[in-house]
């Protein structure tokens, strides 16, 4: 094969008789990696996972028989990837701070031992997805050494326990040695046995989520919203909060500088589940908006693929795209380059279709091993003008259960996450409720049900505010606006960057909730009785209701709380004859 | 690339735009440099897209008065380089790059291509030092750090240049007296505008440290497209071999991205919307991404584009893709320019990303950040308050609305409102914060901590 043309990220070769789709080649003299992307005649075209400057019709191709594929074993955990799993952290080491092109490292470190304890046995018949033995990868992860999937046999050779390198065999079946690591196709999914209904919560800590649009395991959601409005906050406080056994983050098309923040925090932060540090479940790909854009394309198969591995070995992972528009935009950037027929707004027509095959690998299964094991996929969504009626956002709503809608009047308000509580949706919520009964109290339905018609009347009546003002309504929705302030500021607000707030236990969003919903049931007795509103709102436990978040995280507190909530409003119907309050 | 032979091609068969089809080309790299010779003289050009027989190539000069029969390409077998030291500054160049002050080439360490690599993520350092502006509007709301790039969003006729260079002259890192040095980028605007830069560096005498790339509204358009690109290659070697703090100023961003339509159209691309190509994003990111820090190396790079939103409008492509590249924008409104509020930041818009990491406890104050979220949530119910007074009139209002109207002026007037040539120190800007904060009933300060009310607030009132 010979390059016939080169535009921009896409190279054109001739000659190409034999070239299958999705194989991976070598272009030009610098061995620049490439897909096949499309094979017309004796033309193939090519997208180039790096820079293509200097390219020059009439340099080789060479064929690698192999499609583009990922290595899968021990050494994922902790390592930062670019879009086509090459190590960063070594590729600096190489080269220095720039990446240059034409350079490789094996993604997975070939020089370090493993301690691999065997499970399987001589004479045993192993087939895909079984195990053959552990080793610990992290303090957190027990790394389960799998069988390729497309591989069976009977066992003729188990190595026995000890260290072993990536490269040294650890079992023999009569056609091939079996290593501590497997190589699989990204765009290829991962078999299993079958499909689970995803009913278990993923509890992430940020109260929006868990109480009012909870996400499953298994499940997948979209955080669309404009510049600034906190996608990535969220995706970052999910990473680093969600009850996941494995987390996979993909920064795709988006700064360079938020990948070092992952970088330099997860290492520090611990995980609240196990006290062990984030990075120790955390496997990071990083194809920042200046790096290659077929790379970036590249890069959301490359960190699905490592999920569904994870997966494999029983794990519940958890997988955050951002942003998915900026693969969409790869995507069609690449078609532009092909001269395929746009759809709207430019995206090939297939931007559909895609967006399908990659939220279909969401899922909880029944693992080839027998076990059970989710992968969860979070994608940030990056409208232009904020107009979630393009084709990225629409199209995805289409194959995702949960939306997260973030809204720009809040961002701007600093009311954060900016997630809007009329227009989001969950499709989890009532599959996942017996979860939270189970883990927090009978009443969390209610308790959310209630706060939810409490914001919901707030929103109705907000035109009507806007054109009357408050003093005009009625003291009993006065009282409703009251609490709608509270769950505002007090329950649905949470700061990311404050060391309290950032992560709440479900006990802690239950107890809030419970404190909040108590006052207003109380406080609605209160006015019954005739006392205005306004001495209620003037009451020191509205304020600390709202500081909740922020001062308390101890259970005694929050119980105690709880019942001051109630007690507060009644002290004033107690009071009332003597003609003042406080 | 090599050496190679030069050959010229006189086989020029399409022009349109700024592009020129060349057929028979043999030995062209994509991306590569070229010599355009015509009747009119020499220009340079890159290779856009290159096949078998065909290459395509856009001229950076323009194609004015260059004709099929008359024109021929010599192939340079590499990119578009400049030469790169300090002698950069004090220096004026173009926007490929070659001296426009009637000088000699600058002494040059070594060659260096425009388009420079991707910094690799790991070798990032996160940026968190904060510079003082000594402007309220920024310092206390949306506090710039080093490495950090934070555009500013205008409108035609705002003063952002005003604002730019006010910035200039104050910016300063507390505490600290490193090697520092601004690269400017003239991108499209008018002569009196780039004059008007070159006399306030000149008078706060830092013009020995100011690199200038000129590309004024009447010099080619498709060298729009690289003169940010020569700043910021200049830009590197300043902040990342010789260690210095490079301030990198680019105006009108808009101008670029109109010279990146343009091109697009005459190579006949499908566009995404507005007629803007959808690589946008992506060709943007390749110039914002430059900015930052690396670890081991001292110096740093910060770069303010300034871009005017067509129509003011926020979500029109060109504010909008930036805004999703930067680490947050500086907001210019009418509305305050129009009440005489100088320097016109909209704070509700207005964002810092990183400020998060350069200020509080050790950098500024620890109120910091409380303060400035306290701010900006009262602010925002200041203008609800504001826009039901134009429904109910002020009679109407709750006497908290009408506190609320107290503190939107008094913020306006003492927080927001400075001199162009007024230095404001951080102390006082938090300071004059909780001043505007006092005017408000202290249950509605959900966002400051008690402490904090009675430590900074209280003592002042
Ligand atoms: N939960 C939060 N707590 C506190 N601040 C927040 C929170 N979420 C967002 N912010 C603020 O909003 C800013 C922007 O958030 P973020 O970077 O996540 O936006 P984004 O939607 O990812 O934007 P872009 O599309 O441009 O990447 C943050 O830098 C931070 O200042
Ligand atoms: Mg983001």
């Amino acid at each position: 094969m010979r390059i016939y043309r080169v535009s921009g990220a896409v190279v054109e070769a001739e000659e190409s008789t034999g070239v299958k789709m999705h194989e991976l080649v070598l272009v030009g003299e610098a061995n620049l990696v490439g897909e096949v992307i499309r094979i017309d005649g004796d033309r193939a075209f090519v997208q180039v996972y790096e820079d293509t400057y200097g390219l020059k019709p009439g340099e080789p191709i060479k064929s690698t028989g192999n499609p583009l594929s990922v290595e899968l074993g021990p050494g994922l955990i902790g390592t930062i990837y670019d879009g086509i799993q090459r190590p960063l952290s070594s590729l600096r080491e190489k080269e220095g701070a720039f990446i240059k092109r034409g350079i490789s490292a094996p993604p997975l470190d070939r020089t370090k031992r493993w301690h691999f304890l065997p499970t399987a046995m001589v004479g045993q018949k192993v087939s895909g997805g079984q195990v053959l033995g552990y080793v610990q990868e992290t303090e957190i992860v027990k790394h389960a050494v799998l069988v390729p999937p497309d591989v069976k046999g009977e066992l003729q050779w188990v190595a026995d326990e000890g260290d072993y390198s990536l490269e040294d065999p650890i079992a023999k079946l009569p056609s091939q040695e079996l290593h501590l690591y497997h190589r699989w196709p990204v765009r290829t999914p991962r078999p299993y046995l079958e499909r689970l209904p995803a009913d278990e919560p993923l509890v992430t800590g940020q109260r929006i989520i868990d109480a009012l649009f909870p996400i499953a395991k298994g499940g997948s959601a979209i955080i669309p919203g404009g510049f600034g409005t906190g996608k990535t906050v969220v995706q970052h406080q999910l990473a680093k909060w969600a009850d996941a056994d494995v987390v996979v983050y993909v920064g795709c098309g988006e700064r360079g500088n938020e990948m070092t923040e992952v970088l330099r925090d997860f290492p520090k932060l611990v995980d609240p589940r196990t006290g062990k540090p984030l990075m120790m479940r955390t496997v990071l790909i990083a194809n920042t908006s200046n790096m290659p854009v077929a790379a970036r394309e590249a890069s959301i198969y490359t960190g699905i693929t490592i999920a569904e591995y994870f997966r494999d070995m029983g794990y519940n992972v958890a997988l955050m795209a951002d942003s998915t528009s900026r693969w969409a935009e790869a995507l069609r950037e690449i078609s532009g380059r092909l001269e395929e027929m746009p759809g709207e707004e430019g995206y090939p027509p297939y931007l559909a279709s895609r967006l399908a095959e990659f939220y279909e690998r969401a899922g909880r299964v029944k693992t080839l091993q027998g076990n059970e094991g989710s992968v969860t996929v979070v994608g940030a969504v990056s409208p232009m003008g904020g107009d979630f009626s393009e084709p990225v956002t629409q199209n995805s709503l289409r194959f995702v259960q949960v939306f997260w809608g973030l809204d720009k009047d809040l961002a701007d308000r600093r009311h954060f996450p900016s997630i809007n509580w009329i227009t989001s949706y969950s499709q989890y919520s009532s599959t996942v409720s017996s979860w939270w009964i189970k883990h927090t109290g009978e009443d969390w339905p209610d308790l959310v049900a209630e706060a939810f018609r409490v914001l919901q009347t707030e929103n109705d009546l907000e035109s009507l505010v806007r054109l009357v003002g408050i003093e005009a309504l009625p003291e009993s929705q006065k009282l409703t606006l009251l609490v709608a302030r509270i769950l505002r500021e007090g329950f649905l607000q949470q700061n990311a960057f404050n060391d309290v707030d950032t992560y709440s236990s479900p006990r802690k969003q239950y107890l809030l909730l419970k404190a909040m919903i108590g006052f207003y049931r109380s406080s609605e007795k209160v006015i019954e009785k005739k006392i205005p509103e306004a001495e209620i709102e003037g009451l020191p436990i509205v304020q600390e209701l709202i500081r909740a978040r922020f001062t308390v995280s101890e259970e005694l507190k929050l119980e105690d709380l709880v019942k001051r909530a109630e007690d507060a409003p009644k002290s004033l119907s107690g009071e009332i004859d003597r003609g003042d309050k406080m | 690339m090599g050496l190679k032979r030069r050959v010229s091609y006189a086989t020029v068969t399409q022009i349109n735009g700024p592009l020129v089809f060349i057929k028979g080309v043999k030995d062209v790299g994509y991306d590569e440099l070229v010599e355009i010779s015509s009747a009119r003289g020499r220009s340079l050009g890159r290779v856009l897209e290159v096949s078998r027989d065909v290459a395509v190539v856009e001229v950076f000069e323009g194609t004015t008065g260059l004709s099929l029969g008359g024109t021929s390409a010599t192939f340079l077998g590499r990119g578009l380089e400049v030469g790169v030291s300090q002698e950069v500054l004090g220096r004026v160049f173009d926007g490929i790059g070659e001296p426009a002050d009637g000088k000699p080439y600058p002494y040059a360490r070594e060659k260096a291509d425009i388009n420079g690599s991707p910094i690799n993520p790991t070798a990032r350092e996160y940026p968190s030092e904060f510079i003082e502006t000594g402007i309220s509007g920024i310092d206390g709301m949306d506090s710039l750090v080093r490495g950090q790039k934070l555009p500013i969003f205008s409108g035609a006729g705002l003063p952002h240049n005003a604002l730019a260079a006010q910035i200039t002259r104050q910016a300063k890192l507390l505490n600290s007296s490193e090697g520092f040095a601004i690269v400017f980028v003239a991108i499209g605007i008018t002569h009196d505008e780039a004059m008007y830069f070159r006399r306030s560096f000149e008078e706060s005498g830092a013009l020995a440290n100011v690199a200038m790339v000129l590309n004024l509204a009447d010099s080619p358009a498709v060298e729009r497209i690289t003169a940010p690109r020569v700043g910021l290659t200049m830009a590197e070697y300043l902040a990342f071999e010789e260690q210095m703090h490079v301030l990198v100023i680019m105006t009108d961003m808009t101008n670029y991205c109109n010279a990146l339509r343009e091109i697009s159209s005459s190579r006949g691309e499908i566009p995404a919307r507005k007629g803007y190509p959808g690589y946008m994003y992506t060709d943007l990111a390749s110039i914002y991404e430059r900015a930052g820090k690396i670890i081991g190396k001292k110096g740093s790079i910060t770069l303010l584009p300034i871009l005017t939103m067509p129509n003011d409008d926020i979500s029109h492509p060109i504010p909008d893709l930036t805004g999703y590249i930067t680490e947050g924008q500086i907001v210019l409104d009418r509305g305050l320019y129009r009440r005489g509020i100088y320097p016109p930041i909209d704070i509700s818009l207005s964002l810092s990303r990183l400020m998060k990491d350069g200020v509080g406890k050790g950098y500024t104050r620890e109120d910091h950040m409380d303060l400035s979220n306290q701010l900006y949530a009262s602010y925002a119910r200041m203008k609800e308050v504001r826009s039901l007074e134009t429904v109910v009139g002020e009679e109407g209002l709750s006497e908290k609305d009408r506190m609320y109207l107290k503190f939107g002026d008094f913020f306006e007037q003492r927080f927001l409102k400075q001199a162009e040539d007024e230095d404001r120190g951080i102390e006082e800007t938090l300071n004059l914060g909780w001043d505007s904060l006092a005017l408000l009933p202290e249950d509605e300060l959900s966002r400051v901590s008690p402490d904090e009310i009675s430590k900074y607030m209280k003592k002042r009132t």
